[in-house]
């Protein structure tokens, strides 16, 4: 740009430099891919935070069985990862691993690993796993420029990279060691998005195939699939009601449609339900419409009476939408179709879970978004997203139609379920750059104009041969030179402290691995509580190997990964009633827990306890939930057993049955006795700041047998039952 | 179980002392046997110093040592010396070769060594001989489970007289224990307490074989920490590093722990450093360590101190749990060491000189693997070792390694801290092989790049006639004219430049000449690139591609041409100026019109220019 505003006496000089310098576009072209580089390198660093805060390591609770799979996937090869039974989960029952997962982050993991290893680097396992959602979260800025290309131009793709590389609602999902379907799901659904938008701007058959495979990977790796294949028919609908068919998109989605449906029967998780379930009816639905719309234009070019074609399209039209309509009500009814599933009635109705399954709403990532939590994952774009949508629909096209579609059904959906923020967060980011893009553009370009006015003004020009337009510009905005750089100047601000805003949450908030707690001690000294892996280490060390552990089903995948034991239940909650089970004998009286444990050939049991911690995120803060859970299916359970007044207590005045119950004698076991803070009595809980109701708890069919050293695990052995004789 | 078959043994011993045969070792007279059992840790080490007499009539070249079956079953470690003088100025000299005889006839129950003498002992020559065994598994928890509360008693049994095959004039036993805590003992003549040690003897001539057993029971607080298996690989590289990477199987032989553990009571106690537990293990490192972790399969462990100085690096390390009795536990710890202080060369060969046995305090190892990793291209492998070790190789992959590098396996059953002894390994091995890795990374991006030079250079349509190949073709060559034009137009305006340096030259010096002969070259320059142009505008608009283009750049060649005239013009009038001797304010206001145009058309051929290069 410089370059291009030599004055002419300047110019002799510059004469020779300047004829070896890059021509323009060359320019362009280098600054783009440096910027581009440097955008793929910061959302890598960016997410490393948690290996240099903590270490290299898996973080939270589904990305360790998503481990442990890929573990066996590397060591047995697909095939008997795909026809893998495991045994060490879901006691009894078992679990069907191939036929109940998503593979496609496995897979990717271990065709990372397979290639390193071929190009002769041999690193672990683990490492791989660990860094593959920052290498992804590196890929998707790559798509986000292109789709930002794509919807507006080649400095909103850029601006798009910048942004989701660092935007918190992505990194949350994506740091180090968050080794969760999530981390190449986001990446495959922008990718879909953008081959789609693509097919539908040119038409053409390899950009609706790429959508298609892309549109496969989703699948493979994330349940959110359900999300393409609905808003994608959606957005096919606006743009049939609001008259931009064509026949780009004619074959755009029905090529995406009809082989990403056949591709995505590949997963056996997935199956039949692209033609048999009632969440993806709509696609289909939308698919016949194209083609009964096709047919129509048919007809119209063949009959070249208007008349004649409004009564033919009346007759259609109707006739579709009947037979359609007594297709699905038939399905339905007998069964072959599915109704929808309670999580997706979730979504269109955020009240739905909490009055009928309990199981979902007990999740604190499918609780509905808080509104300081969409400040903290969005920061600006929060209010750039407005702006961004005027500026889509001031220049309204297929694709900017497509975005904003996308960005208002998932924003909707970020508000429903907390963790569906991450969903929204690419849409969010590309509205934003373009809201960014275009102002900066036009501000810059302002700039510009006004430059080059004086510099002839200066060299005695009238300005004569100037565009008129540009002059009356001048003249009617005295300002705007100033205006237009204290704007930039506040952009500039904005978009910095968005710079600022996003490390410091990324390094505070969601670098954490969850396993390891870090507090800072009274001397401003980093404490660090690795009780979870003290304690499932022990279970791997020192039990039986076939020993059973039964543990509410959030340490499920954690004890099966790291303790390498079986487990009642895991974090896979496909069997409510087995986890009402352990909900049950959890809170039941010791010896009726002991029988529905024997019933479970349960040897070990392992809660958690943060009473001396100040641990809050605990077992005695989420009983009530297993109370729930339980006496969804055993009735004998009852809420208001264990509650007083209607309100949870664990000190003196909390109720008889939640003072004997299994939980409660597990969690405060001799902790009566010990001291927990200066100034307190025994048996002071700081995780409720309360003293304990019952501080002498005897167990009879149960003993200690390991407690982590902080007591935020603990582990009691199960006892063979007594001789009779 | 243990106790009784130990007993079991026992009591086999003496029936087969009691019925031995024919003295096969009676020329010698042991005149003076002084034996010390040290018990303070897991392990017994016993120290005997033997004055050996010849009394027979032939010279002597082989000694017999003997052992209880029992003991020396868990024999870890023997060397057997002989020394000089006495007291302070007592030398010893080389340490003489032992192996293991059982000779026929001799009983089962017996373990025999036969040590070499280092000269013949003639008739009545005395020879000092120093002693040192190490045994492991020899202190019997009793009983056998504890609780948390209560104290680890151990069980050792011995014999309060020295079994041996010869006649022995003198002898005493001590055994230092522990602390004075002392449970039990078997109470023979001579037998007394002081304070944490126990005596006996001293005992006078006693026969072949004699056999008195004994058994102590007292407490013991150390750690019975037994590494099940150890396995530690040593990587030699010779960018400067010898990394060393130990993975321990980690087992307390205690007592086991019976009932439960209550945390409470565990950190209620004043004094951590448990009886039946162990909390640390303490690692002396070589000096110089760095890069040190501590980590299991599961992560990184995060409770270790270090603390280094010129002389060591000390590494105390804690379990994720403590380890109570019976409990185990699995940890990898790894560090790396310069390696200029553990590689040597030697007659064209290199070798490196480095301990066997692991860096633990008071370890036992029941089975050590020694992994010793070779760069890659090492070759006439040797390896020597202070004691016996069953050795076999293996090929490793690691970074870049093609061929793999070749691994020394050394393995040894049994290992007790006294096995701390240096190995050496000898292998010849290329500097210019170091170099071979970083060639393979160059070549390597070298590749890549050169794909992407010719996936960008090549042609990769299939279709070599469809429309849209054929219409980007001619793109290109737009393109390709499009830039010869720029390139002349640049080149014009560089000589209107010219011109007006010439212009201002003149008014600096007054010279008309040169200004003219400048003007004149500038003339013919210009005509020579407007002939050039000429072709490449009509190909321009021969192409349909580039329709809306060429009038652009025909428009842009037409200012040109007029910014030349308008130029030349100005030239013109001010040399005409100088001709008539005008004065320089009167030429300036002759051409201020002209100026003012050429600066006008100057700023609409730049933006013409900028406008094309965006194309």
């Amino acid at each position: 740009m410089g370059a291009k505003k030599a004055s002419p006496d300047l110019l002799n000089s510059s004469f020779s430099f300047k004829s070896l310098k890059l021509k323009t576009k060359q320019q362009e072209l280098l600054l783009r891919v440096s910027i581009l580089g440097l955008v793929y390198v910061l959302a890598f660093i960016a997410r490393l935070f948690s290996v240099l805060r903590y270490e290299s390591m898996i973080h939270e609770f589904d990305p360790y069985f998503n481990y442990r799979t890929t573990l066996f996937l590397t060591e047995k090869g697909f095939y008997e990862f795909w026809n893998w039974f495991d045994s060490e989960s879901w006691y009894p029952l078992g679990r069907i691993i191939g036929g109940t997962l998503y593979p496609g982050l496995m897979v990717t993991a271990a065709l990372i690993y397979w290639t390193l290893r071929f190009l002769r680097f041999f690193v672990h396992i683990r490492e791989v796993c660990v860094l593959t959602a920052p290498f992804f979260a590196s890929n998707t800025t790559i798509v986000a420029y292109f789709f930002g290309k794509e919807i507006w131009d080649t400095g909103a793709g850029l601006v798009a990279a910048a942004l989701i590389a660092i935007c918190p609602g992505y990194i949350s999902r994506s740091v180090a060691g968050s080794y969760d379907n999530e981390a190449v799901a986001i990446f495959a659904l922008l990718l879909t998005f953008y081959l789609f938008v693509k097919a539908v701007k040119t038409g053409s058959l390899s950009w609706a195939l790429g959508s298609a495979f892309g549109y496969f990977y989703m699948v493979s790796a994330w349940g959110g699939y359900v999300f393409i294949i609905n808003l994608v028919p959606l957005y096919v609908l606006v743009l049939l009601i609001t008259g931009r068919y064509s026949m780009r998109l004619y074959v755009a989605y029905n090529c995406m449609y009809i082989l990403g449906m056949l591709l995505a029967m590949q997963i056996r998780f997935v199956g039949f339900q692209h033609v048999q379930s009632g969440e993806h009816m709509g696609a289909m639905g939308v698919f016949l419409l194209m083609q009964v719309f096709y047919f129509l234009d048919w007809v119209k070019y063949q009959l070249n009476d208007t008349k004649l074609f409004q009564t033919f399209l009346r007759i259609t039209v109707t006739s579709a939408i009947l037979v359609g309509g007594i297709a699905l009500g038939v399905g339905t009814a007998s069964g072959y179709i599915s109704p929808w599933t309670g999580r997706f009635y979730s979504l269109l109705d955020p009240t739905y879970a909490k009055d009928h399954i309990p199981i979902i709403a007990s999740v604190s990532e499918h609780q509905p978004t808080a509104w300081s939590s969409f400040m903290f994952d969005y920061h600006i774009l929060l209010f750039l997203f407005p702006a961004g949508l005027y500026f889509c629909f001031k220049r309204l096209s297929d694709a900017t139609i497509f975005i904003v579609m996308y960005g208002l059904t998932s924003l909707y959906f970020a508000g429903v379920m907390v963790r569906l923020i991450l969903v929204a967060t690419p849409a969010v980011c590309l509205i934003s750059a373009i809201a960014v893009s275009a102002t900066v553009k036009n501000l810059t370009s302002l700039l510009r104009t006004k430059q080059k006015v004086p510099q002839t003004g200066s060299t005695k020009g009238v300005g004569s041969s100037k565009s008129s337009s540009k002059v009356t510009l001048d003249q009617s905005q005295p300002f705007q030179k100033n205006g237009a750089i204290a704007l930039l100047v506040g952009v500039f601000y904005l978009l910095s402290r968005y710079a600022i805003h996003c490390t410091w949450v990324t390094s505070e908030a969601y670098s954490s691995p969850s396993i390891v707690l870090a507090a800072r001690g009274a001397h401003g000294n980093r404490i660090i509580f690795d009780d979870y892996r003290e304690a499932y280490y022990w279970l791997r060390q020192n039990t039986p190997t076939d020993a059973k552990v039964m543990s509410w089903w959030d340490y499920g995948y954690q004890i099966t990964a790291m303790g390498n034991r079986t487990v009642i239940v895991d974090n896979n909650t496909w069997n409510n009633t087995h986890i009402a089970t352990v909900g049950r004998a959890m809170s039941s009286y010791e010896d009726e827990a002991y029988d529905i444990m024997r019933s479970l050939d349960v040897n070990y049991v392992l809660v958690v306890f943060g009473g001396v911690t100040g641990y809050s995120s605990d077992d005695i803060n989420k009983f009530l939930w297993m109370v729930r859970i339980g006496g969804g299916v055993y009735p004998v359970i009852k809420e208001p057993d264990y509650l007083v007044n209607g309100e949870f207590r664990v000190d003196k005045g909390a109720s008889p049955k939640m003072l004997n119950c299994l939980m409660y004698k597990l969690c405060y076991y001799r902790f009566g006795e010990l001291v927990t803070e200066y100034g307190k009595p025994t048996g002071y809980d700081r995780a409720r700041g309360v003293e304990i109701g019952n501080k002498d708890i005897k167990l009879e069919h149960l003993e200690e047998a390991y407690t982590t050293s902080n007591w935020i695990v603990r582990i009691y052995r199960v006892k063979p039952p007594t001789n009779r004789l | 179980m243990k106790k009784t078959s130990s007993v079991v043994d026992l009591l086999l011993l003496l029936l087969a002392i009691n019925v031995l045969a024919t003295p096969a070792f009676s020329d010698l007279v042991l005149s003076k046997v002084e034996r010390r059992i040290d018990v303070t840790s897991q392990i017994a080490r016993v120290t005997k110093t033997l004055k050996v007499v010849n009394s027979g009539s032939e010279s002597v070249s082989e000694f017999t040592l003997t052992f209880p079956k029992f003991l020396g079953n868990n024999l870890a470690y023997l060397t057997v010396s002989h020394s000089e003088g006495k007291g302070k100025a007592k030398r010893f000299l080389a340490n003489l070769s032992v192996k293991e005889a059982h000779a026929k006839g001799t009983p089962d129950s017996i373990s025999f060594y036969s040590v070499s003498l280092p000269k013949p002992l003639s008739k009545g020559d005395t020879l000092t001989l120093e002693v040192v065994a190490a045994f492991t598994n020899v202190l019997q928890p009793f009983p056998e489970k504890i609780t948390q509360r209560d104290i680890h008693l151990v069980m050792l049994q011995e014999s309060a007289q020295y079994l041996s095959p010869y006649v022995v004039e003198s002898q005493s036993l001590s055994i230092k224990l522990p602390n004075a805590r002392i449970e039990s003992y078997t109470k023979l003549e001579n037998s007394k307490v002081q304070g944490s040690e126990i005596k006996y003897g001293p005992y006078k001539n006693l026969a072949q074989y004699s056999y008195a057993p004994i058994v102590v029971h007292f407490e013991s607080k150390a750690a019975f920490a037994v590494a099940e298996k150890l396995v530690r690989e040593i990587e030699v590289s010779h960018w400067g590093n010898v990394q060393v990477t130990e993975h321990y199987n980690l087992v307390h032989r205690g007592a086991q722990l019976k009932g439960e553990f209550s945390r409470l009571e565990y950190q209620d106690r004043p004094n951590p450093q448990g009886v039946s537990a162990f909390r640390h293990l303490l690692a002396r490192l070589p000096p110089r360590a760095h890069s040190i972790y501590y980590r299991d399969d599961i992560g990184n462990i995060s409770t270790s101190q270090m603390q280094s100085d010129s002389k060591k690096t000390e590494l105390l390390i804690e379990p994720r749990f403590p380890l109570f009795g019976g409990w185990k536990t699995f940890f990898t710890i790894g560090y790396g060491l310069p390696l200029s202080d553990f590689l040597f060369a030697s007659e064209g060969k290199r070798f490196l000189d480095i301990s066997f046995g692991s860096p633990m305090i008071d370890l036992v190892t029941e089975k050590l693997i020694v992994q010793v990793v070779l760069p890659e291209g090492s070759k006439d492998i040797s390896v020597t070792t202070p004691f016996d070790v069953k050795q076999s190789h293996e090929i490793k992959y690691s970074h870049l390694d093609i061929a793999g590098r070749p691994v020394v396996v050394l393995e040894k059953n049994n290992v007790v801290p006294d096995h701390n002894q240096n190995i050496q390994v000898y292998y010849k091995f290329s500097n210019i092989n170091l170099l071979s890795e970083p060639l393979m990374l160059i070549t390597g991006f070298f590749v890549l790049f050169i794909t992407c030079i010719i996936y960008t250079r090549a042609d990769f349509s299939i279709s070599k006639s469809s429309a849209a190949y054929l219409a980007k073709l001619q793109w290109d060559e737009v393109l390709a004219t499009l830039q010869e034009v720029q390139n002349i137009i640049q080149k014009c305006l560089a000589a209107h430049d010219k011109l007006e340096a010439s212009l201002r030259d003149l008014s600096r010096t007054g010279d008309i000449q040169t200004c003219k002969a400048a003007r004149k070259s500038t003339d013919s320059f210009l005509k020579d690139l407007s002939k050039e142009l000429r072709p490449l505008l009509a190909s321009l608009q021969s192409f349909p591609s580039a329709s809306q283009i060429s009038p652009k750049v025909e428009e842009l060649v037409a200012k040109e041409k007029e910014l030349q005239e308008k130029l030349m013009a100005k030239h013109t009038t001010v040399v005409e100026g100088y001709e008539k001797k005008s004065s320089g304010r009167d030429i300036e206001n002759r051409i201020a019109s002209q100026q003012q145009k050429i600066v006008a058309l100057r700023q609409e051929v730049d933006d013409l220019v900028e406008f094309i290069d965006e194309i």
